[in-house]
C-alpha cells in the first residue's frame, strides 16, 4: 500500500501523524508529511487506512501497490 | 526603560487612528421563531442548541435572522464546509457576530490577525505562529501542564463536592496560555474577564463594549511595554520582534494576536474539558470504560469534540449574491456553526449519539480550510492531560446538582458550572 498527502487539501489537523505515527509525520509549520516515501509498512496497513478515514479536509491520497 | 515608538500608551490614543465601523441596536429577548429570527445568544440556545439546529436541518437548513444587522445561520455539514473554503465570497474580516461591524478597510488583516484575515496576507500572518503550535512544539508544555492538573487535584483535599468547570476545567488553559505568552497567572481573573466580554457581552450597550475592549487592550499593552523593557522567551517578545515583508509587526497586529491567543487559548478548552467532564459524570458506563481501558481515550476525546464543538466562528459576505437558495446581502453576518455541523446525520452516523469509539471521525470542531485553529494541538494536549489526569485521581464521580449545571451563550459554548460529587 501507498499513500500521499494532497499538499493543496493538508492543513495541518495532524489527524494522520496522531493515528499512524509509522506513516505520517509532520513538517515544522504542523503539515502531514508521509514516511518511507509513502509506502506503508504491512503492520501499519490499517492504522493509514484510519488515518486517511479520519482526515477533515480529505487531503490523504491511499493507493494500492501494484 | 527603553521605548518601542509603535506602542502608544492607551487604546484610547490607538484608536485615534483608526476608523469606525457600522454598528446597530442591539435586539434581545425570546426567540419567535429560530428560522428567521435566531440569536446564539438567548438562554434556550445556551442551554441546548441540538434540538433547534436538527429541526433547522430538517425544515429550513439556512436560517435567518434580523439581529446583528442582519444573518444567516448554515446548518448542514456541506453548506458549513463550503462557507469555510469560499474566502472568495466570505470574509473573516469580523469572525464574532455582534452588533458592530468592522470598516471594510481593515480587510485583508482584521483586528485579530491571522483569525481575521483573508488570503493573500492571512497566509503570511499565520505563517508566523505555525512553529509555535505544532504538536512536537506543545508536546514540551505536556509534562507541566500534566503536573499542574495533579496540582488542582490535590488542592481538593478530601471534599466530596468540586466543580469539574470553575475548579479544574478552566484554570488548565488559563495557565498554558499565560506562560506561552509570558504574563503573570495570577493575572487569571483578568483574563475571564476580557473573555466574557468579548465572547458573551456582545448585546451590551456600545459604550460598554468599547470600554472593555479598551481595557484589554490596555492590559495587552501594559504587558507588551514590559516585554520590551524585560525581553523573554515567550510568544509576547515573539511577536514584538518578529519581521513580516522585512518591518516588524504594527501594534495593533501585535495586540490584535496576543488578544486572539489570549481568548481564543482560554475558554475555548475550558470548554472541551468541562463537557467532556459533564458527559462522563452523566454517563456513568462511558466513564466506567474510560477508567478501565485508558487506550480508548484518544478516540473518545475525538467523539466528545465531534458531540460538544464548542467552537462556532463568523464570516461576512463579501457582495450581495445568490447562494444555495437564499439572497445574501453585503456585510451579512455567516454564523458558520462547526457544532451543528458535526451533527448533521449526513455525514456522520448515529450523529445525535456520543459513541465513545467512534473509529471514523471527521469532524470538524476545528474548523476547516485556512483557518484551521492554529492551537488544536495544543487544545488536544490540554484536553487529554486533564482527562488522564481526572480519570487516574477520581476515576467516580457524578454530577451532584444537574440543574444547576450552567452552559455560556455565544460562538464558543461549553459548562460553566459542572458541581460534582466525587466517589461513589
Amino acid at each position: 500500500m501507498k499513500v500521499r498527502i494532497d499538499s493543496e487539501r493538508c492543513q495541518g489537523h495532524g489527524r494522520c501523524y496522531d493515528l499512524a505515527p509509522a506513516v505520517f509525520g509532520e513538517d515544522e509549520e504542523g503539515y502531514g508529511v508521509v514516511l518511507h516515501d509513502g509506502l506503508v509498512p504491512a503492520d501499519a496497513e490499517a492504522l493509514a487506512q484510519r488515518a486517511a478515514a479520519n482526515c477533515p479536509e480529505s487531503a490523504i491520497v491511499v493507493e494500492a501497490s501494484e | 526603560m527603553t521605548t518601542d515608538e509603535r506602542f502608544a500608551a492607551s487604546f484610547d490614543e490607538m484608536r485615534q487612528q483608526r476608523l469606525d465601523g457600522i454598528r446597530n441596536e442591539p435586539v434581545v429577548g425570546p426567540v419567535s421563531d429560530w428560522a428567521t429570527d435566531f440569536s446564539h445568544l438567548e438562554p434556550a440556545w445556551a442551554d441546548d442548541p441540538y434540538p433547534i439546529q436538527d429541526d433547522l436541518r430538517q425544515r429550513c437548513p439556512i436560517a435567518h435572522t434580523g439581529r446583528f444587522g442582519g444573518g444567516w445561520l448554515p446548518t448542514r455539514y456541506d453548506d458549513v464546509a463550503a462557507i469555510a473554503y469560499d474566502t472568495d465570497h466570505f470574509s473573516s474580516r469580523a469572525i464574532i457576530m455582534s452588533n458592530f461591524r468592522p470598516p471594510p478597510e481593515l480587510a485583508p488583516v482584521g483586528g485579530s490577525p491571522p483569525i481575521s484575515s483573508d488570503p493573500p496576507f492571512h497566509h503570511d500572518a499565520r505563517k508566523l505562529l505555525l512553529p509555535a503550535f505544532t504538536r512536537n512544539a506543545v508536546g514540551r508544555l505536556e509534562p507541566a501542564a500534566r503536573a499542574y492538573c495533579h496540582e488542582v487535584i490535590d488542592s481538593f483535599g478530601d471534599r466530596t463536592e468540586v466543580d469539574a468547570a470553575i475548579e479544574y476545567a478552566q484554570h488548565i488553559p488559563v495557565r498554558v496560555i499565560a506562560e506561552m505568552l509570558g504574563f503573570p497567572p495570577e493575572d487569571a481573573p483578568r483574563f475571564r474577564e476580557f473573555i466574557e466580554s468579548a465572547l458573551e457581552g456582545v448585546n451590551a450597550p456600545p459604550d460598554e463594549r468599547v470600554a472593555k475592549f479598551g481595557a484589554l487592550f490596555d492590559y495587552l499593552l501594559h504587558q507588551i511595554r514590559d516585554h520590551v523593557d524585560n525581553p523573554r522567551d515567550d510568544l509576547t517578545t515573539y511577536l514584538i520582534n518578529v519581521e513580516l515583508y522585512g518591518n516588524k509587526l504594527d501594534a495593533w497586529h501585535v495586540a490584535g494576536t496576543m488578544g486572539l491567543l489570549l481568548i481564543a487559548g482560554i475558554d475555548t478548552t475550558w470548554s472541551a474539558i468541562g463537557a467532556s467532564l459533564w458527559h462522563l459524570a452523566g454517563n456513568p458506563a462511558d466513564r466506567r470504560r474510560l477508567v478501565s481501558d485508558p487506550a480508548l481515550l484518544p478516540t473518545a476525546m475525538e467523539e466528545f469534540l465531534r458531540a460538544y464543538a464548542p467552537v462556532t466562528m463568523a464570516r461576512l459576505v463579501k457582495q450581495d449574491m445568490h447562494w444555495r437558495g437564499v439572497d445574501m446581502k453585503a456585510d451579512d453576518w455567516i454564523l458558520l456553526s462547526f457544532p451543528a455541523a458535526n451533527r448533521d446525520g449526513g455525514q456522520f452516523e448515529r450523529a445525535g449519539e456520543v459513541v465513545i469509539d467512534r473509529e471514523v471521525n471527521r469532524h470538524i470542531a476545528f474548523g476547516l480550510g485556512i483557518h484551521r485553529c492554529i492551537g488544536s494541538h495544543l487544545a488536544r494536549m490540554e484536553l487529554r492531560v486533564a482527562l488522564e489526569v481526572w480519570l487516574q485521581r477520581i476515576p467516580e464521580f457524578s454530577l451532584a446538582d444537574p440543574e444547576a449545571v450552567r452552559w455560556a451563550p455565544g460562538q464558543v459554548r461549553g459548562p460553566r458550572t459542572v458541581p460534582v460529587h466525587v466517589g461513589e
